[in-house]
């Protein structure tokens, strides 16, 4: 089964090496990892989603818990998960075939980012779903190059994940 | 009040506030401004003769004092040596601060001469570590380091100071206390939660209580002993326990596991509750309850990952032993359990393997007759320093250890002590550890025993012990054999014995006495008694090499 994992950490140098070392050195995988500053700048918030079952999830908090630098660990539950990932993809373009892919970015409420004499490059946040279902859209066409965040979630309603 | 020195000064200055006496290392050109500042100061810095060695002899004095001790390398080669060390600390949990040069802040990166990346390569091993990048830093992450190592589940915590901020000069003040938002380890126990342990162990007919090293870490020897006679349970013990408990307590069973005596394996799986105590629970000694689904399991640790990692727990309690197990005394009342205890005791007196006996006829020395004439000679003030192998196994099994307690508030343990490499199973640990725990306590008789093969790769210190007058005494089980693989060989690959032969040995007796320490051969179990007067006599270093047949068993 996959978690989605938040971790606050102190900002601190090699922060992210003890954390996906500890990871591969107990033989959990990570499916995608983000990690950016929080309000207080001296600590960070990181997004793991990894894959494992209960116990392994367990172990994975319990090891994260005791890392000097990670202040919380929290596993977010799938039923109020509130999680997105940004995807870029450059598609080559010829002119003629502009309406289409603008019809495309239309229906997935994506944006048009950048735009050449033969390329176009088309950015889109939103869930997994709506990302795999964009890069199959787009799968017709030549895929110049893509590049797709990890996630970054949250947990939905009032509560939140503080120091 | 702040003063002005060189970051160098500051960290010997950190050290001698934090009451260090004594360190172990071996320099080097990149932590050559340290040990610059060494001289003059009141610490006494002991030259091993490698630095696994350090390491080895820093966990050696931390386990005796259960405070963090300090051991020092260079940079490059040095530190990669201390790896082991670091590594064999953190499987047991041993508080050790190491602190390493490292090249200049401004060639770190560039695969200069002896730059090595230890943070990085030690970051499997250790509890935290630093790389130094500004000098300012130095006294609060010192004082965090030592506060990392000694508190909680204890561990090694790496300092790596790059050589130029060695010299860099700072504003020094030492601070009393260090804060970390992220790291506020527990030592209450959940009030209901010990209520729940206090009312199964009144339920339970067969209880059992389990000891690990944790014990001695929390300094909880006395009051689990307090516990296990009030409410009459018998004890058991992992490798890493023994001693926590007089080993000629009526209460005490022996220890579990692969290579444990018949009583405490047949307690572990006939106890209907099992009350595990700082035990990490291995998996060699935890193979007779993997399947027990009817057992009702305590466990109580400070380090929650621990807690059913290894075995479903059916209460579990977060906390430190001593604060723990003293909550729990407040509530436990007296308990019968007679027939439980009187069935153990006679299954632990009649157990006729006690003594080994190979079915060979033996052509030396038995050990366990060795050991157990030892134990009779062994003064009550003593720490014993196994290694690895065959020979570990035998004195674990047989070593006697009267009064034998955790240390003290004073952080000095008293009484016999068992010491050994428990969670890596580290050859070469037994002397080093041997030193480290002379120098922490003087008065006692500290005895390293080990085989021929281990001894091989320690004996460069018995230099050190030499030229630092550090009275350890060495007993090596000489079977010219690795004895340990040489029973795996026989055992599981039908007597194919390969690469287990120690020929080309030396005779350790010329070898000690070209380091001008003397010793003495015990080659039949008639001379054993007077070989070991002989070594217990003097207060200098002493050898004996004793005989042990080559087919000797240690798994029956
Ligand atoms: C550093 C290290 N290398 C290898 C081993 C594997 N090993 C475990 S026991 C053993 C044999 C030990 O031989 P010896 O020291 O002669 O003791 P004996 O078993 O004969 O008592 C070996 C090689 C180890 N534990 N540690």
């Amino acid at each position: 089964m996959k978690h989605t994992i938040s971790i606050l950490v102190e900002n601190n140098a090699g922060v992210l090496a003890r954390i996906s070392g500890l990871f591969a050195r107990r033989g959990y995988n990570i499916h995608s990892l983000a990690v950016g500053v929080t309000d207080n700048e001296k600590i960070s918030r990181i997004t793991i989603v990894a894959e494992g079952s209960d116990y392994t999830l367990e172990q994975i908090e319990k090891q994260l818990n005791k890392l000097i630098d990670v202040i919380k660990v929290r596993s977010l539950s799938a039923d109020k998960l509130l999680a997105r990932e940004l995807v870029l993809v450059k598609v080559a373009c010829k002119p003629v075939q502009r309406t289409e892919l603008i019809d495309i970015a239309e229906i997935m409420a994506a944006k048009i980012s950048d735009v050449s004499p033969d390329s176009m490059t088309l950015e889109l946040s939103g869930n997994q779903n709506v990302l795999t279902t964009f890069e199959e859209l787009l799968s017709p066409y030549e895929i110049i190059e893509i590049v797709r965040t990890g996630t970054v979630a949250l947990q939905k309603g009032s509560s939140g994940i503080r120091v | 009040m702040s003063e002005k020195i060189t970051v160098a000064e500051a960290l010997v200055r950190c050290l001698e506030a934090e009451g260090i006496k004594k360190i172990f290392g071996y320099p080097g050109a990149a932590i050559c401004p340290f040990y610059d500042k060494l001289v003059g100061s009141k610490i006494q810095h002991i030259l091993v003769r490698h630095e696994a060695n350090a390491g080895h002899a820093a966990s050696g004095t931390a386990r005796i004092t259960g405070k963090p001790a300090v051991c020092v390398a260079t940079s490059g080669p040095g530190a990669t040596n201390l790896i082991t060390a670091i590594a064999t600390a953190y499987m047991d949990s041993i508080p050790v601060v190491i602190i390493t040069g490292q090249v200049s802040s401004e060639q770190i990166g560039r695969d200069v001469f002896q730059e090595a990346d230890i943070t990085g390569a030690a970051q499997p091993f250790v509890k935290h570590s630093y790389l130094i990048k500004d000098a300012n830093l130095v006294p609060e992450i010192v004082k965090k380091a030592f506060y990392i190592a000694g508190s909680g589940r204890p561990g090694p915590v790496l300092i790596d100071v790059p050589y130029d901020v060695q010299l860099q000069t700072i504003d020094f003040e030492y601070p009393e206390s260090v804060e970390l938002c992220s790291y506020k380890p527990k030592y209450e126990g959940n009030k209901l939660q010990i209520k729940r342990v206090a009312e199964a162990i009144k339920e339970a007919k067969k209880p059992l209580i389990c000891a690990g090293g944790g014990l001695f870490s929390a300094k909880a020897g006395e009051i689990m002993r307090k516990i296990a006679e009030t409410a009459n349970i018998p004890v058991i013990c992992t490798m890493m326990g023994i001693s926590i408990i007089p080993t000629d307590h009526p209460l005490f069973m022996g220890m579990i596991g692969m290579h444990g005596r018949i009583a405490p394996n047949k307690a572990i799986s006939e106890c209907d509750l099992l009350i595990l105590l700082g035990a990490r629970v291995g998996d060699r000694a935890v193979t007779a309850i993997k399947n027990r689904e009817d057992l009702k399991v305590i466990h109580i640790d400070i380090d929650p990952a621990e807690i059913g990692k290894n075995l479903p727990v059916s209460i579990p309690v977060v906390g430190d032993l001593r604060t723990v197990l003293t909550q729990l005394s407040e509530i436990i009342g007296t308990q019968e359990n007679a027939d439980w205890v009187k069935y153990l005791h006679e299954l632990k007196n009649n157990d006729k393997r006690q003594n080994f006996i190979s079915d060979e006829s033996t052509n030396g020395v038995n050990p366990a007759v060795f050991i157990e004439k030892l134990n009779k000679l062994l003064p009550d003030e003593c720490v014993i320093s196994a290694d690895v192998g065959q020979n570990q196994i035998w004195t674990a099994n047989s070593i006697r250890l009267r009064g034998a307690n955790s240390p003290s508030e004073e952080n000095v343990s008293v009484g016999g002590r068992f010491i050994t490499s428990g969670g890596m199973g580290t050859m070469g640990y037994s002397v080093p550890a041997a030193i480290g725990a002379k120098s922490a306590r003087p008065e006692a008789e500290v005895i390293a025993i080990c085989g021929d093969g281990s001894f091989q790769m320690q004996s460069m210190e018995l230099a050190t012990m030499v030229q630092h007058d550090i009275n350890v005494k060495i007993i090596i089980m000489t079977n010219n054999r690795l004895g340990m693989v040489r029973e795996v060989q026989t055992n599981n690959y039908e007597n194919r014995l390969t690469a287990v032969f120690l020929d080309g040995s030396p005779d350790f007796i010329k070898l000690a006495e070209a380091y001008g320490i003397k010793g003495g051969y015990v080659n039949d179990e008639a001379e054993a008694d007077t070989a070991l007067e002989n070594m217990l006599k003097s207060d200098k270093p002493y050898i004996l090499q004793v005989k042990v047949d080559e087919n000797e068993r240690s798994i029956l």
